[in-house]
């Protein structure tokens, strides 16, 4: 048994090739394991220092031809009396609920000028500065808002931002956010294979 | 003739079986050194090269595309924390699937980061009453809020504790992160995590080619194998460029915030200062950095 044993020179022979083989891949891979990984030697980005920039996306389009609205109101003596409308401005005297007890188109739409929004001040105010009209009221939101809580931010965390205007999501004459259709539910898990 | 049982034979028999299945197998130095290689968290800078470099190509010749994996490390003083805004969230779903598309999870077996939960005003936050399935023509339902659970990052992640070969981990700005190639699907950090945060790739996942995500990074959405776990990481390969996560860029609603807690004008820590925030199964002390708010 044992000559045999000790003739038989196939097994370590095989075992050689066979580790030979197996750790071929490994040879140049060892050595230099001295980085620490993480920040340590990532680039050093002083994000406190950065100031990050804001800047407004473009607010929502004006319904087909309803801008500038001198087009037609320059031919209209204004009347300040509240009523609901009905020849024109009809639609929006249908789905107008945003304080509709106690408000009305004058409250926000400047009588003298119709191309411009109006404060409760007075002043009056471009469409495209809207949000500081939805801020007289709303001024927990607005406060919000401004520092991106209220309201979306897309763009860099530590850097350029695009925020949304109070309009690009709520419609000012209903400005309720409107439902939304879910998107398909996980599979069930009894109907896992 | 009569058959050898003893031990010289068997080892005799295995050697050359091996070699045989070995060199049959052409010889694939690259399985070879995927198989041998060490743990990410060990590996240099230029071994880390070399094999974001192979896994680049190798992801090449399988999807016919081209990629780009990163190994970017954190960004130094940067944690990363996310805050969702209960009383916002509609329950649409639209982060949901825009997770699955960022971070190429599988479709088939499915695989969702996120689950939205639906539950009942009157009850409050009650998991065991709440409902994934819900599927009504238009959301939000009268009488129910949402509230989305994805992985929670906590500071001290019990999944990472319990993982026999450290193929988890917390990274310096505080995500956990998995080595697919290090780990071995014992799924022992799915029973330690409280939020079910984590998947199990149960199956080869499946991927459609034209809508894999090129920009990958190797502790992210580079496609895995089936035998291995994955969860969320904040989309890994997007904050560590400094873009926002994918769901938080989808949220139709703005609920989903995202930042440094380090930095004081980070709208995270604003929202830490001025709104009063939760935490989900906060008895646990994991400490997760996935703060829920009340924002009305």
């Amino acid at each position: 048994m044992k000559d045999k044993f000790y003739g038989d020179i196939n097994i370590p022979v095989i075992l050689m090739i066979l580790y030979i083989v197996l750790f071929w891949g490994c040879k140049n891979k060892i050595i230099e394991n001295n980085e620490v990984y993480g920040g340590a030697n990532g680039k050093a980005v002083n994000i406190m220092t950065q100031k990050a920039e804001e800047y407004a996306v473009e607010a929502p389009p004006f319904s087909d031809g309803i801008f500038p609205c001198t087009d037609c109101h320059k031919n209209l003596t204004p009347n300040p009396v509240r009523r609901v409308l009905v020849d024109w401005h009809d639609d929006i005297s249908a789905m107008f609920n945003h304080d509709s007890e106690n408000r009305w188109c004058l409250d926000c739409h400047d009588f003298k000028n119709r191309d411009y929004l109006r404060l409760a001040s007075g002043k009056l105010l471009d469409f495209k500065e809207s949000y500081k009209l939805c801020g007289q009221c709303h001024g927990e939101k607005y406060r919000d808002w401004k520092v991106g809580v209220h309201g979306k931010r897309t763009g860099e965390w530590n850097g350029k931002k695009e925020y949304l205007l109070c309009v690009n999501c709520h419609n000012p004459h209903s400005p309720i956010f409107k439902e939304l259709k879910p998107e398909p539910p996980p599979v069930a898990q009894e109907n896992i294979k | 003739m009569k058959k050898d049982y003893s031990r010289r034979s068997f080892i005799k028999n295995i050697s050359l079986a091996t070699f045989a299945a070995l060199a049959l197998s052409g010889c694939d130095t690259e399985a070879f050194d995927e198989f041998l290689q060490k743990n990410f968290k060990t590996l240099s800078k230029k071994e880390k090269d070399e094999i974001v470099k192979n896994l680049e190509s190798k992801y090449k010749k399988k999807y016919g595309k081209e990629f780009h994996v990163s190994d970017k490390p954190a960004i130094d003083g940067t944690l990363f924390g996310y805050a969702l805004d209960l009383s916002r969230c509609i329950g649409c779903r639209r982060c949901v699937y825009a997770c699955v598309k960022e971070n190429n999870q599988s479709r088939n077996p499915q695989i969702h980061y996120i689950e939205v939960l639906q539950m009942e005003k009157e009850k409050g936050i009650d998991f065991a009453d709440s409902n994934a399935q819900y599927n009504p023509e238009k959301v939000p339902e009268k009488g129910y809020f949402y509230v989305p659970v994805q992985c929670q990052q906590c500071r001290k992640p019990q999944c990472v504790t319990v993982c026999p070969v450290r193929a988890t981990w917390q990274e310096p700005d505080g995500i956990v992160v998995v080595d697919y190639n290090w780990c071995i699907g014992c799924r022992y950090c799915m029973a330690a995590c409280p939020y079910g945060a984590r998947h199990f790739n149960w199956g080869e996942p499946t991927l459609p080619v034209e809508e894999i995500n090129p920009e990958m990074h190797y502790l992210g959405n580079r496609p895995r194998k089936k035998g291995v776990v994955e969860k969320c990481t904040f989309c890994i390969q997007r904050v560590r460029e400094g873009k926002y996560p994918a769901c938080v860029e989808i949220c139709p609603v703005g609920a989903r915030k995202f930042g440094n807690l380090l930095d004081p004008d980070s709208e995270i820590r604003y929202i830490l200062e001025n709104k009063r925030v939760l935490v989900l199964k906060q008895e646990l002390n994991f400490q997760p950095k996935f703060y829920y708010f009340f924002g009305i």
